[in-house]
């Protein structure tokens, strides 16, 4: 298959909000995001609520598959980052460790070039995180400790999601 | 592929529904939309033109219900149906868990149905995937118009590997769910013997 599956543990879980929460205040961004290049949602700080995360990750991945397609038809491998500048709020996005995306909105209270200095430390990070984070994944299938929750299901359990 | 959240608790599975152009991938989606209690969708997202064809993807995320304790979501995805959109289509078949191939009954465009067929197998082959492994299910649509042909036809021509297959009429709703359901089920299934 063209991805290996992603999963996400409690503990990486941590490790990653902990370090977006620090770009959060150091870039002093609104919002963070981090999407899987997929469109779903990994994980989010900031004024989380008053946005549809759903929708803007599903957009964002959108977004990056697009500009994607662009960059190899003129010969690049991708482009890593896109900066959407509005009249209020700004967005950056980039490709975190080839496989997720993170999107940093921020208005007038910071600039463009705090945004990628501190983007750019957070990324490092963040890699590191994942890459361990894929390690564990295999490992845990490799030796069959996966405590899957979808092992056991039944016909039942899949029929009652229908009701 | 799904995306298993054991934070959260959560499971992702991403549907995307293939087709001819005006086969009704779109009103497929709007249906199931019209039809969910609002707790368990989110908003409907469709990038069309003018004309309200498809340019790059309609977006609607479903939450099912808990399976053992987790939310289970499907994100169901459209491509745009129109030959010269092909870039895009590639884009959203990316990290796909099962596909619904809708097919216009009618008889002018049993040739597009056709090419689009052959065009998703080899967009999926191009990703790595082989459609024949995939949860996949086939729906006739449009059966309620008069120059539909019959539904042996279109099996002959579309469904040679007698994958699960329904007729609809997304305008009226008939078939949407059935469809649903069905690629929703083989996904979960291939998810348990996957592992």
């Amino acid at each position: 298959m063209a991805d290996p599956q992603l999963v996400m543990y409690d503990e990486e879980f941590k490790q990653i909000q902990a370090v977006i929460e620090k770009l959060l205040r150091e870039a002093n961004s609104k919002v963070i995001f981090l999407v899987d290049k997929n469109g779903q949602l990994i994980a989010g700080v900031g004024e989380v609520e008053r946005f549809d995360t759903t929708s803007l990750a599903s957009l964002t991945a959108g977004n990056i598959a697009a500009t994607g397609g662009l960059a190899k038809l003129i010969g690049e491998k991708e482009f890593s980052i896109l900066f959407h500048e509005g009249e209020k709020d700004n967005l950056h996005i980039s490709i975190v460790g080839g496989r997720v995306i993170l999107v940093v909105l921020f208005d007038n209270r910071s600039s463009l070039g705090l945004v990628r200095l501190r983007v750019k430390k957070a990324s490092d990070e963040l890699t590191t995180i994942f890459v361990k984070l894929m390690e564990k994944a295999e490992e845990r299938e490799r030796s069959g400790d996966t405590d899957f929750p979808f092992a056991e299901i039944t016909d039942d359990d899949i029929d009652n999601l229908f009701r | 592929m799904s995306f298993i959240n054991y934070a959260s608790r959560e499971i992702n599975c991403k549907i995307v529904y293939y087709g001819p152009g005006l086969c009704g991938k779109t009103t497929n989606l709007q249906y199931v939309y019209q039809k969910t209690a609002p707790e368990a969708k989110g908003k409907m997202i469709s990038l069309a033109t003018e004309t309200e064809r498809t340019l790059f993807f309609d977006f609607l995320p479903l939450a099912l219900g808990e399976i053992r304790g987790f939310k289970t979501r499907f994100h169901l995805y459209t491509v745009p149906g129109q030959v010269f959109y092909d870039a895009s289509r590639k884009l959203i078949l990316k990290g796909v868990d099962g596909v619904v191939f809708v097919a216009d009954s009618q008889e002018e465009r049993m040739d597009a149905n056709v090419e689009s067929l052959d065009n998703l197998r080899i967009n999926l082959n191009e990703q790595g995937y082989d459609l024949d492994k995939l949860p996949y299910v086939v729906q006739y649509n449009k059966r309620d118009l008069p120059t539909a042909v019959t539904v042996d036809e279109l099996r002959r021509e579309l469904n040679p590997t007698g994958v699960p297959e329904f007729e609809a009429c997304a305008t009226t709703g008939e078939g949407v769910f059935e469809t649903l359901k069905a690629v929703a089920k083989l996904i979960l299934i291939d998810l348990k013997k996957g592992r």
